[in-house]
């Protein structure tokens, strides 16, 4: 791998390095975009001489909407009617983009500037060559809707292509940007570029391509992680209908004691038949036996993690990650002591569309048809494990059904390219069956706080003190060091460090045996959890209201870097007003109330507050749900933002009350939906408000962010209805279920 | 084995295995892609087409039990994207990824043959099969309402022109 294409895994598969590499001064300053050649207005701009005007979509579109904002910011710009422009999406090519990736909320931040430059240079150049046609000075010129005037005179884009088309593209850091006041595409709802082909069902999605003479593959991988196949009948599966080949995938198993983020190909089966369902009907009959490669992992379960867990609050820890003042004292001092442990699950991602890919291996050329988050990372593995080189890799980037963090990880990228080898260079999709996704996920992983707390004879909280249990093993090359599993480890700056005079985090980790990666709002989506909720039980043991205990916090903090009070303060204050929380929360029948909780993520702000009612059976029924987030000056697609904000509030419920994934004798035990619940329809929220603080700050993302404070306003109106405080996700666990 | 399926108002005869679920012989057999995979056993209900205008699990169905019954999917929902399931869910910008919808306008379309004008309850009846991941839910409940709005207009529209 090499250095950069490093550096973008990394950051981009843990939610903390990538904050730390897309600090707010950094995206403040601007001019930063993400790694890459500087973008030039010719890779992104076509207009027929017509005048229709072809805008080239970068990034992976999973859902998110990025087909829609990345273009819109580019046509705001170049100054075109957004109703005559035609989106379309690009290949992954280094040379040409930059950041073509999804994943941490960094599409708005790291775009927000360079692709308005690239509108705004397409438009320049028009510009510039109306004005040599007319003997005029290009300052003397304006535009609109694709056409540039002056004096008198008027001239379509289209006339002018010819021109531009072979003109040097203009300084773009010199240009000057539209003042927002005069946005006509920013800002106004612009629905989905490809939603006329959702809604008819066209042929969009990876598992709609289809090549001639394509064999659809269905790959096998042995339950437990690194597991080597010993024996296989794959004469008997050969002779099944339908089955074009069988083959057994050989691999070497992993030996780091951490499982690497993104292991890539792994040993196992692979089935080809004419059809998806020959393929997977012959899997049916297919009889493997494994050779664990990593024998540790046979005794592993969900029942020994708790026991270790348990084991470890009651050592000394392993390492310290965070220290400010003196919280052991400070909690001797304090007038009142609060202790509480915290838990939460392995979860999976399962977007809707299962992971695949097509891939067609010829004369040592791959091209490839899927989605990732990471293409670049996904062209990585081709390259390494195939043996073939970048310039040989063409990928297509197709839409995905959903990604969520799981198509960061790329290894159905490279199981279709080298299956496609292996099978004599046929073009092959290979699709997964959810039960492939389910138990070879690389999953949010669980973990374990305990949790103590002083406050002073004024209910003012003055320590924090946090054990923090994890999935890990010492560093190799520096054991004074922890090396947690991927998207397990809590930085030294979490929440509420800086905001309270003595704070303590200290960690301690034991062995894993399956993935972990980033799942939406990496860290977040437990640790809001946990802080909010024990935030809350302070707030109660202080005597005090939830705002205004939360308030408190706030003004005692600093203003960055990382979390800038003054703008959580105003998303609370936000959400306080607009949910009428002063009053309402007191008035309301018994068994109803509401629940608080804010929480900062990828450079977002969000507080949250939901009315929930619970009956004497612990059914839980949603009301309502306020979210107010500041996520800087302007909302770029205010369609597309609150249909993502919902989401994000509707995936945090699902993880809330039902989802988990347990590990038995070293393999994972749900294998598909029914075993890891998802919101539905009936136990949707009637309302979703969603609201903006408009902030000076230039627009940061939304997927991630609005997700982490439902779970616990949701867990902190419960309390405030049943006087039950959960400490323990899934809240199912807790006795609770939907109404 | 042969089976002669009437799809979308065409007859096709495909030789598949009986027990090939319908889902397959529609997605890799005839080309219809609309119809989605998502979990095999039933639960998120992306495979959702017509059998004489009810809504099934294609994923469920094997091929040897369909017979003589009318098959609907997306593709023949309407011939252009005009059934007023088709426009609402465009008016509201429903979907997020899109991959569920189909099943979910299939699901919606049946509910709104039945019953024209459903309340929230009726919706989360006929909808609760269908999972969205990305949690479009909120959305999709106003879009049945749009399109039953929609729908009736139209009728009292065309009563209106005979009149």
């Amino acid at each position: 791998m090499d250095r950069r294409s490093f550096l973008k895994a990394t950051a981009l598969a843990g939610g903390g390095v990538m904050l730390g590499l897309y600090t707010e001064p950094e995206v403040k300053g601007q001019g930063r975009g993400p790694q890459g050649p500087p973008p030039d207005p010719h890779n992104y701009i076509k207009v027929a001489a017509d005048g229709t005007v072809t805008i080239m979509a970068k990034n992976p579109e999973v859902g998110q909407g990025v087909r829609n904002m990345l273009p819109m910011l580019i046509a705001e710009e170049l100054d075109v009617d957004w109703k005559n422009v035609k989106v379309e999406q690009t290949d992954y090519v280094e040379s040409k983009y930059a950041g073509q990736s999804a994943g941490g909320s960094t599409a708005t931040p790291t775009n927000w500037n360079p692709m308005r430059q690239v509108g705004a240079g397409g438009r320049a150049m028009f510009i510039a060559a109306a004005a040599q046609k007319w003997g005029v000075k290009p300052e003397d010129c304006t535009t609109a809707s694709g056409k540039v005037m002056a004096n008198g005179k008027s001239i379509g884009y289209g006339e002018l292509a010819a021109d531009v088309a072979t003109m040097p593209a203009p300084n773009l850091a010199n240009l000057k940007l539209k003042d927002s006041k005069d946005y006509k595409i920013i800002g106004h709802s612009q629905p989905g570029v490809d939603l006329k082909k959702i809604v008819t069902g066209k042929p969009l999605f990876v598992i709609d391509i289809k090549l001639p003479g394509m064999q659809y593959a269905v790959f096998q991988k042995s339950p437990v992680f690194g597991g080597k196949v010993a024996s296989a009948n794959l004469d008997e599966i050969k002779k099944m209908p339908g089955i074009k080949n069988a083959f057994v995938v050989e691999r070497p198993v992993p030996t780091e004691k951490v499982l690497p983020g993104e292991p890539g190909l792994e040993n196992g089966v692979a089935i080809l038949g004419e059809t998806w369902w020959h393929a997977q009907a012959a899997r049916k009959k297919l009889q493997v036996k494994w050779d664990l490669g990593r024998p540790e992992s046979a005794g592993m379960s969900s029942t020994l993690f708790a026991q270790n867990a348990e084991k470890l609050s009651k050592e000394a820890p392993q390492w310290t990650i965070k220290q400010d003042g003196d919280a052991e004292g400070a909690l001797k001092s304090a007038a009142k002591v609060v202790e509480a442990n915290y838990s939460y699950p392995f979860i999976a991602h399962g977007p809707l569309e299962p992971q695949g890919a097509t891939a067609h291996y010829k004369d040592g050329k791959v091209e490839i048809w899927s989605n990732s988050q990471i293409p670049g990372r996904g062209r990585a593995l081709v390259r390494d494990t195939l043996g073939v080189q970048d310039a040989d890799i063409t990928q297509h980037m197709v839409r995905g059904g959903g990604g969520f963090g799981r198509r960061l990880m790329n290894d159905y990228f490279v199981e279709a390219a080298w299956i496609s080898k292996q099978a004599g260079g046929v073009p092959v999709k290979l699709l997964w069956a959810r039960e492939d996704d389910m138990t070879h996920d690389y999953y949010r992983p669980g973990g374990f706080q305990y949790l103590k707390a002083g406050l002073d004879g004024s209910g003012k909280l003055v320590a924090w003190q946090n054990h923090f249990i994890s999935y890990g093993a010492p560093d190799p090359s520096d054991p004074k060091k922890p090396n947690f599993v991927a998207s397990g480890a809590m930085g030294p700056t979490e929440f509420p460090q800086r905001f309270i005079p003595n704070y303590a985090l200290h960690a301690s980790v034991q062995p894993l045996c399956i993935r972990t990666g980033a799942l939406r709002a990496p860290s977040s989506n437990a640790f809001a959890f946990v802080i909010q909720s024990f935030i809350d039980e302070l707030a109660h043991a202080a005597g005090k209201d939830p705002v205004e205990f939360r308030m408190d916090i706030l003004n005692s903090g600093a203003q960055g870097p990382g979390l800038v009070a003054d703008r959580m303060k105003s998303a609370l204050q936000l959400v306080a007003e607009k949910s009428d929380w002063a009053k309402r929360s007191k008035s309301l029948p018994k068994g109803t109330a509401m629940g608080v909780a804010f929480h900062f993520s990828h450079m977002g702000y969000f507080a949250e507050v939901a009315e929930v009612a619970v009956d004497a059976q612990k059914k839980v029924k949603i009301n309502k749900i306020w979210v107010a987030a500041d996520v800087g000056s302007q909302i770029i697609n205010p369609s597309g933002a609150e249909n993502i904000v919902q989401g994000g509030v509707i995936d945090g419920l699902s993880e809330m009350m039902s989802q988990e994934i347990t590990v038995a004798n070293g393999a994972v035990v749900q294998n598909n939906y029914h075993q890891h619940g998802m919101l539905r329809m009936a136990q949707a929220p009637p309302v979703i408000e969603t609201h903006y603080v408009k902030s000076t700050y230039p627009p940061t993302g939304l997927g991630e962010p609005a997700l982490p404070p439902i779970l616990p306003a949701v867990a902190n109106a419960i309390f405030t209805a049943t006087g039950v405080r959960v400490r323990q996700l899934p809240i199912s666990k807790s006795g609770f279920s939907w109404a | 084995m042969a089976y002669k399926l009437n799809v979308n108002g065409q007859s096709h005869t495909v030789d598949v295995p009986a027990d090939m679920p319908l889902l397959w012989v529609l997605r890799d057999v005839l080309d219809l892609v609309g119809t989605k995979y998502g979990c095999g056993i039933g639960q998120c209900r992306a495979c959702t087409v017509h059998l004489n205008g009810k809504p099934v699990q294609s994923c469920l169905t094997p091929v040897s039990t369909v017979g003589t019954q009318n098959v609907t999917t997306i593709e023949g929902l309407s011939a252009d994207g005009t059934h007023p399931v088709q426009v609402a869910w465009q008016e509201i910008d429903v979907p997020q990824c899109g991959y569920c919808q189909v099943g979910q306008m299939m699901s919606a379309a049946a509910l709104l043959a039945k019953t024209p004008k459903p309340n929230d309850h009726d919706i989360d009846a006929a909808m609760n099969g269908n999972l969205c991941r990305c949690g479009t839910y909120l959305r999709i409940r106003a879009a049945i309402h749009k399109a039953a709005e929609l729908s009736n207009s139209s009728k009292s529209a065309s009563v209106a022109q005979k009149e």
